[in-house]
């Protein structure tokens, strides 16, 4: 990494507007380290024209003292996002040459205070996956590997591209998404910090859909003060969405650095699941001493419906997609593939267009909602939802928030855990019950494993309280003082 | 609840998936192995709780019912696999 490219983003931030580089000279330096890291392949697609235009207008927008709160900072943005005239594709063959006519909230937000965009990040396709494997580009390789070893290891997934970007000077911070964990897990394999907010801070609109009760878009950023500028530009109420909530958007970069004397953490017991690594159930202590020590009281709780998280999970969001990317016909947008009729057509067109976990979780989706399976299914694990929201509302009315770690183990090599669905499921054990309950979930680095590889923490909220995270994410970090960095290889 | 070949066939037509003969097998395994797991879930009791849809509280928003977009066919247009004038071109429908 070059000194412009391992900065923070606050820290570049700072830089520019102390005039100690121009966005074009901060940008250049990006774009030349996205091309020298194709081996990782983060990027779907890059696009340096357009970033250095625009960051040639922050420069004259700085000139003339309107710069807005991320103005000049090259973003990397995960290809979930629609963006107006640049190839957005959802990592899907389906979607392969689709060039939005619109660009989603969230990036209009981004674009509007001043962000430069370096191009597309990679993911598993339309976000179904925890190791980035099932993206039609092929896999991103984390730049983190073990020591001694040049086995190539998985980002994690669904957001591996912005995870591996934001890890390796790529890009100062990247959008992602969430549906079961897919911005946390990716941040505790790699080293960076990861925030879903509430279900309902961040517009879905212009977000290719995946499950629409469950998807949430937040940040991946180097530090957690950097996290809450990126989800404070990101957040905000847009009409065009029905589900986002009419609420202020609080500065939440305020929250970074507050006492977090006298709150109350709670320990979820139900979380020290059979066949944890030991390193990982350490780091969950240290995080407690941690935070005992800034002045927390720690409380055992109890979430007794954990469990049942994953399996009412498998349910609820292939049900969801089963619906929502019925949309891919073949006949308004994306891949057509002429059949002898209009259902062969269809039938062709979708069965060339998806990869085959998409496949996978649109037959179970449709399967639990078909004739005579929708009670027994889809019904029950619409109940069982409840009983795990009623859980957190039960735990929340006894501490201000809940840790975790944030997955059941260091990042695993690419094709280990691929020919068993559900082994590749159990990634998501400690992050989904987040989605389900539509609570805010923040990971952030604490240590390595024997291997020198990152491990995460993760810090759970009431809805709407990301204020309290940000708070004790930036306590936990302190304390943690992470300071590993993967060697480059690429 | 182990699934069959056949229903697998019939899941695949609704979803409008093409699948092949020779995988109808492999997938059912899958698919069985999936929803086995899932079936756990009859532990839990849920008797009187209310289904959850939605994590958010508050109703859905209104709005007048008024055009707020639109009149821009090319943009609509834009991705299409085939148009004409103004059009989507998609397969005969009624013979």
């Amino acid at each position: 990494m070059s000194e412009l490219t391992s900065l923070t983003l606050k820290a570049a931030l700072d830089g520019l507007s102390e005039k100690k580089f121009s966005s074009v000279e901060l940008t250049k330096a990006h774009v030349a380290a996205v091309e020298q890291a194709r081996a990782l392949n983060a990027y779907v697609l890059e696009t340096p024209e357009k970033a250095l235009d625009m960051a040639a207008a922050s420069d004259v927008r700085r000139a003339r003292g309107e710069a807005g709160a991320l103005d000049g900072a090259p973003l990397g943005i995960k290809d979930l996002f629609c963006t107006e005239g640049v190839r957005s594709t959802a990592c899907s063959n389906i979607l392969g040459s689709f060039v939005p006519t619109y660009e989603s909230t969230v990036t209009s937000n981004l674009w509007r205070d001043g962000a430069v965009m370096l191009g597309k990040l990679n993911m598993d396709e339309f976000a179904m996956g925890s190791s980035n494997e099932t993206s039609a580009f092929g896999p991103v390789v984390n730049p983190w590997r073990r020591e001694g070893s040049n086995a190539q290891l998985t980002p994690g997934g669904s957001s591996g591209g912005s995870a591996a970007a934001v890890a390796a000077g790529l890009c100062l911070g990247a959008t992602a998404t969430d549906t079961g964990g897919s911005i946390r897990q990716p941040a505790a394999f790699t080293g960076t910090v990861g925030i879903k907010p509430t279900y309902g801070r961040c517009s879905r609109w212009g977000v290719v859909a995946f499950a629409s009760s469950l998807d949430q878009a937040g940040p991946i950023a180097r530090t957690v003060e950097d996290a809450a500028i990126l989800l404070t530009s990101m957040a905000g109420h847009d009409p065009k969405d029905s589900t986002s909530l009419a609420v202020e958007t609080p500065d939440f970069a305020a929250f970074v650095g507050k006492s977090v004397k006298g709150l109350r953490v709670g320990i979820p017991k139900e979380y020290r699941v059979d066949g944890m690594p030991p390193e990982i159930e350490a780091l969950w202590e240290k995080g407690i001493a941690w935070l005992k020590e800034a002045g927390c009281e720690i409380v055992e709780v109890s979430l007794p419906h954990t469990k049942y998280a994953l399996p009412t999970y498998y349910i609820v969001a292939p049900a969801e997609a089963s619906s929502n990317l019925a949309r891919y016909d073949g006949m308004r947008y994306g891949l057509r593939v002429d059949g002898a009729n209009l259902t062969e057509t269809y039938e062709k067109s979708r069965a060339e267009g998806f990869g085959a976990e998409v496949k996978r979780r649109i037959l179970i989706g449709t399967y639990v909602l078909s004739a005579g399976y929708y009670d027994a299914y889809y019904l029950k694990a619409q109940k069982v939802r409840r009983r795990i929201a009623d859980d957190f509302d039960q735990a929340f009315q006894k501490v201000d928030a809940l840790l975790t770690p944030t997955a059941p183990s260091a990042a695993f090599g690419l094709g280990e855990n691929s020919d068993d669905p559900i082994a590749m499921y159990l990634n998501d054990i400690f992050t989904v019950t987040v989605n389900l309950a539509g609570l805010p979930g923040m990971s952030l680095p604490a240590g390595v494993d024997a291997n020198g590889l990152p491990l995460g923490l993760q810090l759970i909220g009431r809805a709407l309280d990301e204020g309290t995270l940000f708070s004790l994410g930036g306590a936990l970090e302190k304390a943690a003082d992470f300071k590993a960095q993967p060697k480059r290889w690429w | 609840m182990a699934i069959d070949a056949a229903t697998v066939r019939k899941v695949a037509r609704l979803a409008r998936i093409e699948e092949a003969e020779d995988r109808l097998e492999t997938l059912a395994k899958e698919l069985s192995g999936i929803l086995n797991w899932i079936e756990q879930l009859n532990e839990v009791n849920t008797d009187g709780v209310e289904p959850m849809s939605s994590t958010e509280a508050c109703k859905l928003p209104m709005r007048d019912d008024v055009v707020t977009d639109g009149g821009d066919p090319a943009r609509v247009l834009a991705n299409a696999p085939k148009s004409v004038s103004n059009f989507f071109v998609v397969p005969k429908v009624v013979e």
